[in-house]
């Protein structure tokens, strides 16, 4: 009885110990001597923008970038709450509000594109076909409601979600609680993909459609190709978390990262993304001045 | 990819190795002991076994928050805090399947211990050993809860390239991309190790042959 009986022991303690170890070992290899904790929007990390982007900044500095990819709304709560140290984000008056309410500095505009309205190619909200093209999102958005064409919104406090209720409320209109009007609370690409799926219009950012779209069965419908819509206007802003507020976050390496998003080589490489795989850049440079 | 497969090995065997040292004993203890609550303790047990992932999510993360009470830890969105997550989802199904195996051994084998001058350590221990085959269960089933995970790892982890991606979430991304071929690939890679771990848990078991 006695001898089974040890050896159970040993051999559970064994484990354990091997365990601890093993714990040990991968959390103190895979920790470098700095993080810096980027959150960020699922459109510019889906796109591949920062896969480009952070790497050579990341051995330049000795350090590895943290991206949390998630819409602009839970981004800026994940920094409210100090477990972010730097954001790239796309909601101006959220992000104006944040830097306001003494969560953020040195708010910088990097670059910009532009929302699109997808629907389906049949367009039976007729906003981008025939010649009765709408002449603006706003009447775009009034067609849409007016035909009862399915939409999809995202419903996930995301900037692109914050953009979409920015035009319903300069069209005058309401569509919470419609029967034609979709919430899919999840990111740009499952949004588009419930949309193509169900065929209903959509807003999008133009990056994550572009990337998408030999898999979607939607057409791009407004704006139309060489115009733009200042409405339409998507606006990527870096911001770093105030060390004020909270002294644990790393700011030094917050505000590296913002130089090194402005400077004119990273600056370049932002507007000339995306060009090998599509007919237009999917981002141009701002070069830290803020349209708005 | 297979850096991501190394990384889904090390959480979620660290999460139920972890989750074993606490949830065998507490078994044990459980399905060899009477006291006053015991059905209280076992509702709660019970419970704890369809825990919904995204609570025990929420918790660790509210925890591990800087604003959190254990803050100062800086765990949040690092591999330590998805093994946390999935620990505390295996603890209750570990401790439930021991529990069951560890009672259901004859009572007379516990009797006989104890009057041979045993103590209750002693005792739990030749239970155990007396209900292995329950036990190695219990293992499997906390390592099928803690692999699986999403929902907890995601909110808790972050979803990091190359530090806290793992496979349920590089699945998750995948799809949200539209790349179902690599998304299918990981799930059946998941599916396989799921199965290569589950084969060794088994063949650990000398005594399985006889047993089954």
């Amino acid at each position: 009885m006695k001898r089974p009986r040890s050896s159970l022991v040993a051999a559970s303690f064994a484990i354990l110990v091997l365990g601890v170890a093993w714990i040990a070992f991968f959390v103190s290899a895979k920790n470098p001597p700095r993080r810096l904790v980027l959150a960020t929007t699922t459109s510019v990390a889906d796109s591949g923008l920062l896969g480009v982007l952070l790497p050579p900044f990341e051995r330049e500095r000795h350090l590895r970038v943290d991206v949390l990819a998630v819409g602009t709304g839970q981004a800026l709560a994940i920094a409210r709450r100090g477990d972010a140290d730097a954001l790239l984000v796309h909601a101006p008056g959220l992000e104006q509000e944040f830097v306001r309410s003494g969560y953020g500095v040195l708010r910088t505009c990097v670059a910009y594109n532009t929302f699109a309205v997808v629907g389906p190619t049949t367009d039976p909200a007729g906003i981008g076909t025939g010649i009765g093209t709408a002449p603006d999102v706003t009447s775009a958005f009034t067609r849409i409601a007016r035909s009862h064409t399915l939409f999809v919104s995202r419903g996930d406090g995301s900037g692109t979600e914050v953009k979409e209720w920015e035009i319903w409320k300069k069209a005058g209109l309401n569509p919470k609680g419609e029967e034609w009007y979709l919430v899919s609370g999840a990111g740009m690409g499952p949004t588009l993909m419930m949309a193509s799926e169900k065929q209903a219009y959509t807003l999008t950012d133009l990056s994550t459609y572009l990337a998408l779209e030999p898999r979607l069965h939607l057409a791009l419908l407004y704006p139309r190709e060489n115009r733009a819509d200042p409405l339409l206007l998507n606006q990527y802003a870096a911001i770093a978390v105030n060390p004020k507020k909270f002294p644990h976050v790393n700011f030094e390496d917050a505000r590296a990262l913002i130089a090194y998003l402005l400077s004119p080589a990273v600056q370049q490489k932002i507007l000339s993304y995306g060009l090998d795989r599509f007919t237009r850049p999917l981002y141009t440079p701002l070069q830290g001045r803020c349209i708005r | 990819m297979s850096e991501i497969v190394i990384r889904t090995l090390q959480v979620s065997l660290s999460a139920v190795l972890l989750a074993s040292a606490f949830g065998i004993p507490l078994g044990t203890f459980l399905g060899m002991r009477e006291f006053p609550a015991k059905r209280l303790v076992l509702t709660v047990l019970y419970t704890g076994m369809g825990l919904p992932p995204v609570v025990v999510g929420l918790l660790v993360y509210l925890l591990l928050s800087r604003r959190g009470p254990l803050g100062w830890l800086h765990l949040l969105f690092t591999p330590t805090a998805m093994v946390m997550a999935e620990m505390l989802l295996a603890i209750p199904l570990v401790a439930g399947v021991t529990m069951t195996a560890v009672s259901a051994v004859d009572r007379a084998i516990r009797e006989a211990a104890l009057m041979d001058g045993a103590s209750w350590r002693q005792v739990g221990f030749i239970l155990i050993r007396e209900a292995q085959f329950g036990v190695i269960v219990s293992i499997v089933a906390g390592f099928g809860r803690a692999i699986s995970e999403v929902g907890a790892v995601l909110m808790v982890g972050g979803d990091i390239e190359g530090y806290t991606r793992v496979m349920t979430t590089a699945i998750v991304l995948e799809t949200r991309k539209g790349n179902f071929e690599l998304a299918i690939t990981l799930g059946v890679l998941l599916l396989g190790l799921s199965f290569v771990v589950n084969l060794t848990l088994q063949l650990l078991q000398p005594g399985i042959h006889s047993t089954t």
